[in-house]
């Protein structure tokens, strides 16, 4: 098996991602001669901290819950033509997450499905403020903020590869590096070593281009007349084949829509980066500054020549903490004179605002192309049915409160502009959302234990 | 005049923008592998610095990948705080690569000629090599 290539879908490139991407991918899967894996990267950074939150209220909660249509659906026939299963849905409570997991295998038939959670990324309680405060990047913020809802590091491969060395179907994780979650398998499939750095850096690279599902495969990447995708309605999510030396070929289902060619690649590779000579993940350096790509056949782009250097002595953390509410409000203005009364809205409510709530930072942009004289049915955005030449345009408001009555006297005051504003104007929407905001902070690779459970389905 | 004289940067490339916090990526990648080196010439880290000034970035830096034919460029503090602080309806900063795109650049004589050569018909490769799929 060991000279096998490896192949790795990605069905899930976030946590309200597509739910319908597994079963093409897992067909494909089956297609393929050798060790086989399908991921779910679910995880930014804000979601976590959410995920704590909901823990907090209710023990059993804490993991990210819309993983259940995109997997429950598909486990049957992953386990039928043995694709393994590895995603950071976890969150943080990857335990809960693997116990939920065992109870759809005894429900659904599924018995002897053996089911890994990797635990020890979350250090809340464990690292003191002051710590935090002064191992941050960045502009500093939790000197001001000492109340810390989240602290959870990035854990590396490791623990992944272990899990599918215990003999895993399913590997649950919570707060990891994306790129892992292919790293982990090809670790398992291969024996890597842990300083063999430029494979392990191809395997980061195959992660990288693998994390966000379809936007390396034809999704955020459609311009038309430009960049032409063909099928977007049905867009086929990545996958990549690895030889055991780490070049790979990176591809999607047969018969789906979207395209990999080497724009889409090149797009994909610099997304989210800072330096290209550096990409600083858990189990490697990544220098992506000699990486070739070819273009080996339909919807086909060989990669080559990622380079690695040695793993950093530091964990990158994601830390959380309360940022207050946002507040939001709109309101639109059309025809004749629109654009005056639009910004006479603005002025009126800035007006106002600055007398009830002095201090108070508040933006106002004004949106508009067509959208309040337009139809359902589109007519008039395609250019088929004319409408009043002046433009349509929206007001927009938006402020940072402490408090939701703060933040309603805002929405409030906008709503008033019905009675209370110029004439004509439409569509009030306004809403509340609490926030949260996250810093970084590097810290001893030593503070970080751990752990894989195997939770069977005698659960 | 030439008809070169001067055009978008989005005649000669596409972009994608990434957040990191506060922190903004926005890619340049070259349509075709010959504007490559007349973009590492004009599109200069005070090029891309001016056009984003009004949102005051701290830093602008570019790496250059050549195998790729794309360049890197890398902008701190551009987010007005970020997804979770920004008070505008994009805090990611996906749009910003369409701003970046609308950059536009004034050709010097070797770039027209790069211009021209590409506009006119090539009996050997009409069809750009990143289209080839």
């Amino acid at each position: 098996m060991a000279g096998k290539d490896v192949m790795i879908g990605c069905a899930a490139g976030f946590a309200r991602d597509r739910k319908d991407s597994a079963p093409a991918l897992i067909a494909a899967l089956a297609e393929h001669d050798g060790p086989r894996f399908l991921v779910y990267e679910m995880l930014a950074e804000r979601t976590l901290a959410n995920a704590q939150n909901e823990r907090r209220r209710t023990p059993e909660a804490g993991y990210i819950a819309t993983f259940e249509p995109m997997l429950r659906p598909y486990l049957k026939a992953c386990v039928a033509v043995g694709v393994r299963v590895i995603g950071n849905f976890g969150a943080a409570n990857p335990r809960a997450a693997a116990r939920l997991v065992a109870q759809w295998a005894a429900e659904d038939g599924l018995d002897g499905l053996r089911i890994a959670c990797v635990e020890g990324d979350d250090l809340l309680g464990r690292v003191d403020a002051a710590t935090l405060a002064a191992t941050e990047t960045g502009t500093p913020i939790l000197a001001s903020h000492p109340e810390v809802l989240s602290v959870n590091v990035y854990l590396g491969a490791g623990p992944i590869a272990a899990a599918l060395d215990q003999g895993a179907d399913v590997v649950i994780t919570g707060r990891i590096a994306d790129p892992a979650l292919a790293l982990g398998p090809l670790i398992h499939a291969f024996g890597w070593a842990d300083d063999d750095w430029d494979r392990l850096a191809a395997g980061v690279l195959a992660g990288h281009l693998l994390e966000c599902g379809p936007q390396v495969t034809g999704g955020y990447f459609a311009d038309p007349g430009v960049k032409d995708v063909p099928g977007m309605e049905s867009l086929g999510y990545p996958l990549v084949r690895v030889a055991p030396n780490g070049s790979f070929e990176l591809t999607k289902p047969a018969g789906t829509g979207g395209l990999v060619d080497l724009r889409s690649v090149k797009e994909q590779i610099l997304y989210e980066i800072h330096d290209p000579a550096a990409y600083v993940t858990p189990d490697v350096v990544l220098d992506m500054t000699d990486v070739e790509l070819a273009q080996i056949g339909p919807n086909r782009v060989r990669v080559a020549k990622a380079r690695g250097k040695p793993r950093p002595d530091q964990l990158k953390a994601t830390v959380c903490i309360d940022g207050g509410l946002l507040a939001e409000a709109g309101i639109s203005y059309a025809g004749i004179n629109a654009e005056a009364r639009a910004r006479l809205a603005v002025q009126t409510i800035r007006d106002r605002m600055a007398r009830l709530a002095p201090g108070l930072l508040l933006r106002a942009d004004i949106v508009g192309l067509v959208s309040v004289f337009g139809d359902t049915a589109g007519e008039a955005l395609a250019g088929r049915h004319a409408v009043d030449p002046s433009p349509d345009l929206r007001v927009m408001f938006a402020a940072e409160v402490a408090t939701a009555e703060a933040g309603r006297l805002l929405l409030e005051e906008v709503e008033a502009l019905y009675v209370a504003g110029p004439a004509g104007g439409g569509g009030v929407r306004g809403s509340l959302t609490p926030r949260l905001k996250n810093t970084a902070c590097l810290l001893p690779r030593s503070l970080a234990e751990p752990k894989v459970s195997l939770i069977g389905a005698e659960v | 005049m030439s008809p070169f004289a001067s055009v978008s940067l989005y005649e000669l490339a596409h972009s994608r923008s990434g957040d990191k916090g506060n922190r903004s990526n926005l890619s340049v990648i070259a349509r075709r592998p010959e504007f490559y080196p007349l973009l590492a010439r004009l599109l200069t880290v005070e090029r891309v610095e001016k056009h984003f000034a009004h949102r005051r970035p701290t830093a602008v830096m570019r790496y250059d990948l050549p195998k790729l034919a794309a360049f890197n460029f890398v902008l701190d503090d551009l987010l007005e705080g970020g997804v979770n602080a920004s008070l505008g309806l994009d805090g990611h900063g996906k749009t910003l690569s369409f701003h970046l795109l609308g950059l536009r650049l004034e050709l010097d004589a070797e770039a027209q000629a790069v211009l021209a050569a590409v506009a006119a018909p090539s009996p050997v490769s009409p069809v750009p090599e990143d289209l080839s799929a």
